[in-house]
């Protein structure tokens, strides 16, 4: 199929539907709401399941019934609706099911603004509801990534029955790129095993995050573990460019990530042996990838449009080898390349000169 | 080879969609492009800007401080980025609706009365295709029968009766550039 | 689990009484004299009499019944507290043809759930909810309701319910009766053979308008609560009787023309 120019939020919306989309529930805010707005017309023409709930509460938990049916179900928001939707997403957690939630991040906290913004890093990837559990994160940084990463969402909550988010921010949900969306795919063709569809001949099927027995509430959450390791050993994913022989590592994810290259092309055109690596996956973190690259630069960057939230897992995965500095905009403020690119010349100056001493 | 264009004014005068069409022209013509809105809680009569950078390798960053060019239609927009366009730039000012103009010795600039001429050729609205014609005198990156062509490709469906009227305006604003270029 | 064992009478006797098929045979946890085990007997009478186990799911709120699954030989989920109707809208709207049902207490429905018994309602959406007001928290040891009586004493009213501090008793059924969505909405009371048999009747027909697609369905059921009440089993009916039912008066609320020739 051919390239379109397409808005990242009607893009995130139309590749859904093309992975096989059932159902979406959704509440409108800003800056995500194009994306409800587009499935509103598509689902109910393809005769298939939208509603616009009374809130993002309602709206998670009509996911979390529409998944216990067994349906591809998926809904999005932005960053104070995510909040609201946390006690959801930790049942869905505690039920086992796969479900897709896209999070169009803006500035807060608070009611905040409606600019681009990372400030949710650690909402997603640590704390996305009470209970110990993590979603799968996906950081999409341009369009196409936006459509590739919510196909893939659907495959990897399906293949692990696990709940996937797809964090972008503002910018890549409001701006236009041209992309290529896949083919469609047909709808699911059968329901699972385990789904609610009324026990006709077999067995009841229950679907309940309840286990009041301390050590069947441990076994539950053993497994989840067990889980999150295979997740952590196989779905780490990242790009990176520009990373052989260099002094400096810039880190960087979703439109912080995008607009690093730009910083680290002009610093490399200046001389500076700079390399970026652009984390897809926010969880798992690519942290063995950082891990190696730590035995060999000398100094590592981490841009982020927040306080420094990816930071903590950047300087794990570092683990004190070399140096971690940082720089950030907070509030819906998003960097230009000139300011990432004084960033990368402080640290690299600094590294230098470390080195030379 | 890298170019950023800024596109600048009041929401309703069409700067979102002139910018979206350099946009598609670029894609059409195999260029990477991204285009990048304001976005704000007016809906009308707030000022809106939006961003398009076309290039021949992947573009990071959509956003430029110091855009190459910039196509301003009010006062506010004028200040804001009459300083900002980068040396050698280029800035094309809707003089209809912007009284000042640039001290800028380092970037040439366009006074066309877009939205006069808009009026004289019958529609008000197509004032920002005026202002994309004249930018085309002066910066060739994407040829006229490109835009035009995006154009045909992108007009929402209940503005077809208007195509004609369309790449008359982006004629006009070609035309007026040349003779001001030529003054 | 356990399925109903059938039970062969004696020659020259006939079976007048039976578990129904949709319940499954085990022990509750529910307290004596509580009637949430007449409540679970009247639904699952209910689905028998419809035929509808095969296609029946049942949403479990948080609160006392928040195991109602296990005890009903059906598919079933456990919804977050409140969220019930979410949960079964989601479900009732990827497969319409089944039979989706939410059994909700009225710290659930009538106040951390209000805004999704009440849109669930607005939209019409084809679900059963049985609503039981037992006027107090009972899952978490008998604090007040939003349906706890002017005066009664409840671990979080301890002086009763005082108007000035606390508001007034919310009266769900007559709410949702003003909603365009809702079809069929009765309150009912377990507190006598008659009143129990009528409440029978009134789950019946709820669920036969959501199987005939008419809307949404709602019986409340006035319920006792001897535990958190702090009275013995057997007053606690009486206690429904003489201080519930003039708060809350039995009646039919709204009965859609469909609904009444059903």
């Amino acid at each position: 199929m051919a390239k379109e120019m397409l808005k990242g939020n009607n893009a995130i919306a139309e590749a859904a539907v093309r992975a096989g989309l059932e159902a979406y529930f959704g509440y409108p805010i800003t800056p995500q709401t194009e994306l409800l707005e587009y499935l509103s017309k598509r689902l109910v023409e393809l005769n298939r399941v939208f509603l616009q709930a009374e809130s993002e509460v309602a709206a998670i938990n009509m996911v979390y019934g529409a998944a216990c049916a067994g349906a591809r179900v998926m809904t999005s928001s932005s960053s104070p609706g995510i909040s609201l939707m946390q006690e959801g997403l930790s049942y869905i957690a505690g039920s086992e099911l796969p479900v897709v939630i896209v999070d169009i991040m803006r500035g807060g906290p608070g009611l905040g603004n409606i600019l681009p913004s990372q400030g949710d890093y650690f909402q997603v990837t640590r704390s996305a509801g009470h209970g110990d559990f993590h979603p799968i994160v996906l950081a999409p940084s341009s369009v196409q990534e936006a459509i590739d990463f919510t196909i893939l969402a659907f495959e990897l909550a399906e293949k692990y029955r696990h709940m996937v988010l797809l964090a972008a921010d503002g910018q890549i949900g409001q701006m236009m790129e041209p992309a290529e969306l896949p083919p469609m795919r047909p709808l699911m063709e059968k329901r699972p095993d385990w789904a609610l569809t009324g026990a006709g001949d077999r067995p009841p099927n229950i679907i309940s995050s309840i286990f009041l027995v301390a050590e069947e509430m441990e076994n539950y959450n053993k497994m989840i573990q067990n889980k999150l390791k295979v997740i952590r050993a196989n779905e780490q994913r990242w790009d990176e460019i520009y990373t052989e022989d260099i002094d400096l590592l810039v880190v960087g994810y979703g439109t912080a990530g995008r607009i690093a290259l730009t910083a680290v092309e002009e610093a490399r055109e200046e001389g500076m042996k700079v390399g970026l690596l652009r984390p897809q996956t926010l969880y798992p973190f690519p942290d063995d990838r950082i891990s190696e690259l730590a035995d060999y630069v000398d100094s590592v960057l981490v841009v982020e449009m927040n306080a420094g939230q990816m930071l903590d897992d950047v300087r794990l995965a570092v683990g004190g080898q070399v140096p971690v500095s940082f720089f950030g905009r907070m509030g819906g403020v998003v960097p230009m390349p000139d300011e990432i690119y004084n960033a990368i010349k402080e640290a690299y100056t600094k590294t230098t000169a470390h080195k030379a001493a | 080879m890298i170019e950023s264009f800024l596109f600048s004014g009041f929401g309703g005068q069409g700067v979102m969609f002139a910018g979206q069409l350099l946009a598609y022209a670029g894609m059409d013509t195999g260029l990477e492009t991204t285009w990048i809105p304001s976005y704000g809680p007016e809906m009308r009569g707030g000022t809106a800007h939006c961003f398009v950078v076309l290039s021949d390798k992947p573009i990071g960053s959509p956003l430029v401080r110091n855009p190459k060019t910039a196509l301003v239609f009010n006062n506010p927009s004028f200040e804001k980025y009459d300083p900002l366009i980068k040396t050698g730039g280029l800035l094309i000012v809707n003089s209809s609706m912007i009284v000042q103009s640039s001290n800028r010795t380092d970037i040439t600039t366009l006074n066309i009365p877009a939205t006069s001429l808009a009026d004289e050729l019958g529609s008000l609205r197509v004032a920002n295709l005026i202002m994309l014609g004249a930018m085309l005198a002066a910066n060739h990156i994407i040829r006229p029968e490109d835009l035009k062509q995006a154009l045909a490709d992108h007009i929402p469906a209940h503005h077809t009766d208007m195509l004609g009227m369309n790449y008359a305006a982006v004629d006009l604003g070609m035309e007026h550039a040349v003779q001001v270029l030529a003054r | 689990m356990e399925s109903t064992t059938s039970i062969i009478p004696p020659e020259g006797m006939q079976l007048v009484y039976e578990r129904p098929k949709a319940l499954v045979d085990v022990h509750t946890h529910y307290c004596p004299g509580c009637t949430h085990g007449v409540a679970h007997r009247l639904l699952a009478e209910a689905i028998d009499e419809l035929g509808v186990r095969e296609k029946t799911i049942l949403v479990a709120p948080v609160g006392c019944s928040v195991f109602a699954y296990a005890y009903f030989n059906t598919d079933g989920c456990e919804a977050a507290h409140g969220r019930a109707p979410a949960m079964a809208t989601g479900i009732k709207r990827i497969d319409p043809s089944r039979v989706v049902v939410t059994y909700q207490g009225d710290g659930d429905l009538a106040a951390i759930g209000t805004a999704e018994i009440i849109h669930a309602a607005a939209r019409g959406e084809c679900i059963t909810t049985l609503f039981i007001n037992n006027a107090i928290y009972g899952m978490t040891g008998g604090q007040m309701a939003p349906t706890t009586l002017l005066g009664q004493k409840t671990k979080s009213s301890p002086m009763g319910r005082d108007a000035k501090i606390a508001g007034l008793p919310i009266r769900m059924s007559e709410v949702l009766a003003t909603l365009p969505g809702s079809a069929y909405i009765v309150r009912r009371s377990l507190h006598d053979v008659n009143n129990i048999r009528k409440a029978k009747k009134a789950i019946v027909t709820a669920l036969k308008a959501q199987i005939n697609g008419l809307g949404f369905s709602m019986v409340e059921l006035l319920s006792s609560c001897p535990t958190n009440w702090g009275i013995p089993a057997d007053k606690a009916l009486e206690w429904v009787e003489e201080n519930m039912v003039p708060y809350y008066p039995l009646g039919d609320y709204k009965v859609i023309e469909a609904v009444k020739s059903l």
